[in-house]
């Protein structure tokens, strides 16, 4: 193992064979438990899908990686290096973690460009003009160069998604959390979100992407993980788990998805 | 998402008068002049009319107590006015920095300051419970009996900014903290999780927000608490109401109080009409959906 026990110190990096490990993690909400232990390990450039059903705990852990909720026990670690616990400035940790989530969360009061351009420039400390060219090249790239001056209500909610997926990547992360992304979107938006992370995962981003589409699963997932009763249940490749899942919940679940005609 | 299309402004007007038709309009003109002229005659034409037109409304006493007269025994009730500016002015800078500082400490978390968040409370509580009126007169008449050099021998109109301060302070948090949390947490973790810190956060996106929820009702209280300076007047202090009871303890005659009820309306009216101006522009944005 060459994880260091020392704080997280981004400037050097490891050269760790995990991008991200996490051990033992707990977390409660008052009396609920709603992670129980999870031990997970990411290689560089993974793709993990965590599926389950809701109130599994899949966004929780995502929150719990991302430093946005207090874990109760458990250490994660970024690039070898812990990120929890003693010693640890979670504004550090967190701009080299970026997340999505469910319901956008853009700035309202800030246009497209300015969304994308804030962190950037008052936490990486680029200047205006570093950060403007940069927000353009990524805006062209996912096709949002249009919309740089709109303001957030101005868009579709795929739009949305996609600008919201643009300002964590202009924060160059190491690691991007997803989730649930397309669950707020109109069915004919779902496909232009999800061909944006194909291209993010072509691209060798590693990413945690909690979903509940099973077969964009299947179709990117280097390895998928079920989740159930604040555990992680059962991880395969996909193929393997979609079609020989081993573990009696994860067969109930993956019925009842194939009932509702969801996969 | 389309946007709504411009919202329809002459809504506002017609909301105002009734009905937009054309029927509409001769029936409001009709109706408004009506109910004016009764009105006035009602107060012609009533047996103490002439009483009540020449103690309250006499023109000439009008002018004299509004210019004053330091030789007959009265002062100026339109320069008084100008001591209710001021103590208007710094009262309302002094209770914009208390105020956020109040709401920040009750929104505050964490153990450590528990002991500061019940204090805040505490005083939230106390301070809104308790009528203006006492509290001027609890600090413009307990402060100076203290004998702390220093503090015991500022001028009533300090004592009554002070207890205007107190006083409102407490409303003017609770319109921030109602502000803050007019803001979904959903940003806070948006802001958090680009790595901005607490205070960058509040700074760049959650104050710009609050701040729009936030300015109507603190223009409220500030149009509420101009009138309320005339209560300093119960220290001693010189302001327009004093001005003007001065004036008629003097000559017999309360038009003094009718031109202080005109000043204050001529301070306040502005305020209350950009008020409205504020609320509408809001409202008219928030209908086109542009979200600026």
């Amino acid at each position: 193992m060459d994880r260091t026990d020392g704080g997280f110190r981004p400037g050097e990096l490891s050269g760790a064979a995990e991008a991200l490990r996490i051990e033992g993690l707990h977390k409660s909400f008052g009396l609920h438990e709603v992670l129980r232990g999870v031990d997970l390990a990411v290689a560089p450039h993974e793709v993990i899908c965590l599926i389950g059903a809701s109130g599994s705990g899949k966004s929780t852990l995502l929150r719990c990686v991302n430093l946005l909720e207090r874990i109760d026990a458990g250490t994660i670690w970024l690039d070898g290096q812990r990120i929890t616990g003693r010693g640890v400035d979670e504004n550090l940790v967190r701009r080299h973690i970026g997340i999505v989530f469910q319901a956008f969360n853009l700035f309202p009061h800030m246009t497209v460009e300015r969304n994308v351009t804030l962190a950037p420039m008052k936490v990486l400390g680029l200047s205006r003009a570093e950060a403007v060219s940069q927000a353009a090249e990524l805006l062209e790239r996912f096709g949002l160069g249009e919309k740089r001056a709109d303001y957030p209500d101005r868009l579709s909610g795929g739009q949305q998604q996609r600008v919201a997926i643009v300002r964590a990547l202009a924060m160059r992360p190491r690691l991007m959390l997803l989730d649930e992304v397309t669950s707020a979107l109109d069915p004919e938006l779902v496909a232009d979100v999800l061909d944006v992370i194909r291209e993010l995962a072509g691209g060798g981003m590693t990413m945690l992407i909690a979903t509940h589409e099973m077969g964009f699963a299947r179709d990117i997932a280097s390895r998928v993980c079920f989740l159930a009763d604040g555990q992680i249940v059962e991880q395969a490749p996909p193929a393997q788990l979609f079609s020989q899942p081993s573990d009696e919940r994860t067969r109930r679940f993956l019925r009842r998805i194939v009932d509702a005609g969801r996969m | 998402m389309e946007a709504q299309g411009v919202p329809d402004l002459s809504a506002r007007r017609s909301r105002l008068l009734g009905d937009g038709d054309r029927r509409g309009l001769i029936l409001s003109t009709t109706s408004t002049v009506v109910v004016l002229a009764a009105l006035l005659a009602i107060f012609l034409l009533a047996p103490g009319s002439a009483a009540v037109r020449h103690t309250f409304f006499n023109p000439a006493d009008m002018w004299r107590s509004f210019v004053g007269d330091p030789k007959a025994g009265y002062y100026s009730v339109g320069e008084a006015l100008w001591l209710n500016i001021r103590m208007f002015v710094a009262a309302e800078i002094l209770i914009l920095i208390a105020a956020l500082v109040v709401a920040v400490v009750r929104q505050s978390a964490g153990p450590v300051l528990l002991p500061l968040r019940v204090v805040a409370t505490v005083y939230v509580d106390v301070a809104r419970g308790v009528p203006l009126i006492l509290v001027i007169f609890a600090i413009g008449f307990g402060v100076p009996a203290l004998q702390l050099h220093g503090v015991s021998t500022q001028s009533a109109a300090v004592y009554g900014v002070a207890a205007l301060v107190f006083s409102y302070s407490a409303y003017v948090s609770e319109v921030y903290r109602a502000g803050l949390n007019s803001v979904h947490r959903s940003q806070v973790a948006a802001a958090r999780s680009l790595g901005l810190s607490g205070w960058a956060s509040m700074r760049y996106v959650i104050l710009p927000q609050a701040i729009r929820t936030i300015i109507p009702p603190l223009l409220n209280d500030f149009i509420s608490l101009q009138k309320d300076t005339a209560l300093v007047g119960l220290l001693g202090a010189i302001e327009a109401n004093k001005a003007a009871e001065i004036y008629s303890d003097t000559v017999f005659n309360y038009s003094s109080y009718t031109v202080a009820a005109i000043l204050f309306l001529l301070l306040t009216i502005p305020l209350a009409r950009f008020t409205d101006h504020l609320i509408g522009r809001d409202r008219a944005r928030r209908l086109a959906g542009t979200g600026q």
